[in-house]
């Protein structure tokens, strides 16, 4: 982990909701794919812990949903803006665990993580398939991304107003692949959970208040014992994952 | 007048380079920690709050946020006493050279009593604090920490057990926190750790629900520092044994209002979290704010407004 002031690039709406920032800073804390950074915002006594999209030597992308008063602060902010960031947090998601042909599974604010990732196994020569799945037509983003990255694309869509109509899951069942890896909320990897035939890598988030292991704020229980999704986490092996009932 | 003033404070027979502690429940085990900046240089550190059994804790969400800092629920989630003798002291021995405060939780005396006695065996642990916020399961899960008599109770119990200095840790969810105090001090604790965390919720208007599975849960953060300065100088008054104060510690600044209140050390709890260099840097800013105020020796501060 490392703390740095980045400057922000730019800062553009990309879909419903949807904000995509560029920042400029020293991201050599990054080592893989599904890390996240946690951004102190002017304010706002907790950082926002936020999933990289994308990075390189120079800077990174962040992709945010606006869902609550955080992140619509965020939302707001200005290029030439400085922002203090905790980098480098979370396991990431482990590349050598997929196979031939990975397919990406990636739900509304999911699917960010998912770039950075598919660029990486592209670059190890690897085959990338992509379901993503969102409500409706103006929600959808990243798809240009992913596929000129050379990714075969499926989106999906609740309301039918683009793509699929459906879920990820309607999609999923009809293709072959070598593994696993997924970001996106509770409801979705239930539904996936019945309907993989590999093992996989789930990416979990939860309130947390430090995102550096600390707290134990963000703890959830495992095959393995209590884990700290921050720290431990946020990425975890399909085998470990006990999973719960909803809440009634 | 070029010298550099004095840090450093005795805590019940322990020396510390300066005041500077980070709160149990802030720091996990230290080693976290140590990955990001030396932590030999604090004072010394209170380790996370730790029961005989294993606990995972309450469900979360167990985080909620407030502009004065934020809200926990965590619900004393530790490996167990055994768990920390075992694997979290040894992993810890070999960033930290110094003694450790052990952070005892626990739901019932003999709890307490039996965590303590095999804290009290480890070289490593230099002294004793013992969190009396936890609800007593034997008399309706009500607080030890708000009752005299259970306060004196657990304070006698944990002394019987170790020879290591005892500190009580208060909750100023209690109706007189000095009364407690007084409590501790008359069964046989050795100092005072205050102030935990206040009860407090947030409830989402989106959901209409309590943000937290737990519905309620501790706030902590630079919004509770004048309620625990306000604790800690009227403890001060009413008892003779010294005071580790804590609440919304954020700058060396706040340091210096909390020793002048009466506190012999300090711990910084949330700023930890949000901002993970935040004890190095008081530390480091500690000499030049002492300057400021023209004091040379931190300890002769102690309690200094309550002169005159």
């Amino acid at each position: 982990m490392k703390q740095s002031v980045f400057t922000i690039e730019s800062n553009d709406r990309i879909a419903e909701n949807t904000f995509r920032m560029a920042l400029t800073g020293d991201t050599s804390a990054f080592t893989r794919p599904g890390q996240f950074a946690n951004i102190k915002l002017d304010g706002f006594y907790l950082r926002r812990p936020i999933s990289v999209c994308d990075y390189n030597a120079n800077g990174l992308i962040l992709i945010y949903k606006t869902v609550g008063e955080g992140t619509e602060y965020m939302s707001q902010l200005l290029p030439g803006g400085k922002l203090d960031l905790l980098t480098g947090l979370g396991n990431g998601f482990d590349t050598a665990l997929s196979g031939e042909n990975p397919l990406l599974i990636a739900g509304g604010g999911g699917v960010p993580p998912m770039v950075k990732l598919a660029k990486t196994l592209i670059a190890e020569g690897k085959k990338v398939t992509a379901v993503i799945g969102f409500n409706k037509a103006s929600e959808v983003y990243c798809e240009d991304a992913l596929k000129k990255l050379g990714v075969n694309v499926f989106v999906t869509t609740a309301d039918g107003s683009y793509g699929v109509k459906g879920f990820v899951t309607d999609v999923m069942k009809s293709l072959d692949y070598s593994f696993f890896y997924t970001c996106g909320p509770l409801p979705m990897y239930r539904a996936i959970r019945k309907t993989v035939r590999t093992e996989g890598q789930y990416s979990f988030e939860e309130r947390m208040g430090c995102g550096f292991g600390a707290c134990m704020g963000c703890s959830i229980k495992t095959r393995s014992g209590a884990k700290r999704i921050c720290k431990d986490g946020p990425v975890f092996d399909s085998a470990e994952i006990i999973w719960e009932e909803p809440k009634k | 007048m070029n010298e550099a003033p004095n840090m450093k404070i005795d805590l019940c027979g322990l020396e510390l380079d300066n005041p500077i502690i980070p709160a149990s429940g802030t720091f996990g085990y230290g080693y976290e920690f140590a990955e990001l900046y030396d932590i030999n240089i604090l004072g010394s550190f209170s380790f996370k709050g730790t029961t005989f059994e294993p606990r995972f804790g309450n469900p979360t969400p167990r985080i909620a946020e407030c502009p004065g800092g934020m809200l926990n629920s965590i619900g004393l989630q530790n490996p167990g006493v055994h768990a920390v003798i075992e694997n979290e002291l040894p992993k810890l021995k070999k960033c930290f050279a110094k003694k450790v405060i052990a952070n005892v939780g626990g739901f019932s005396v003999e709890e307490y009593a039996k965590t303590a006695q095999l804290l009290d065996e480890c070289e490593q642990v230099g002294l004793i604090e013992v969190n009396i916020s936890c609800p007593n399961v034997h008399n309706g899960g009500m607080s030890f920490g708000t009752s005299c008599e259970a306060a004196a109770e657990v304070t006698r119990a944990v002394k019987r057990a170790t020879t290591k200095p005892v500190f009580m840790k208060l909750s100023p969810n209690a109706a007189d926190i000095a009364a407690i105090a007084k409590a501790c001090e008359d069964a046989g604790a050795d100092g005072i750790s205050m102030i935990n965390t206040l009860l407090g919720m947030r409830i989402d208007p989106k959901t209409r629900k309590p943000v937290m599975a737990n519905k309620m849960g501790g706030y902590s953060g630079p919004g509770v520092f004048p309620v625990a300065l306000r604790m800690v100088y009227q403890v001060y008054e009413k008892v003779g044994i010294p005071i580790i104060g804590m609440g919304g510690i954020s700058s060396a600044k706040d340091v210096i209002e909390m020793m002048l209140a009466g506190a012999t050390a300090v711990q910084i709890g949330a700023a930890n979290l949000t901002e993970p260099f935040i004890c190095r840097d008081i530390i480091n800013e500690l000499p030049y704010t002492m300057r400021k105020y023209g004091i040379n020796d931190l300890k002769e501060i102690i309690g200094g407004a309550h002169n005159g």
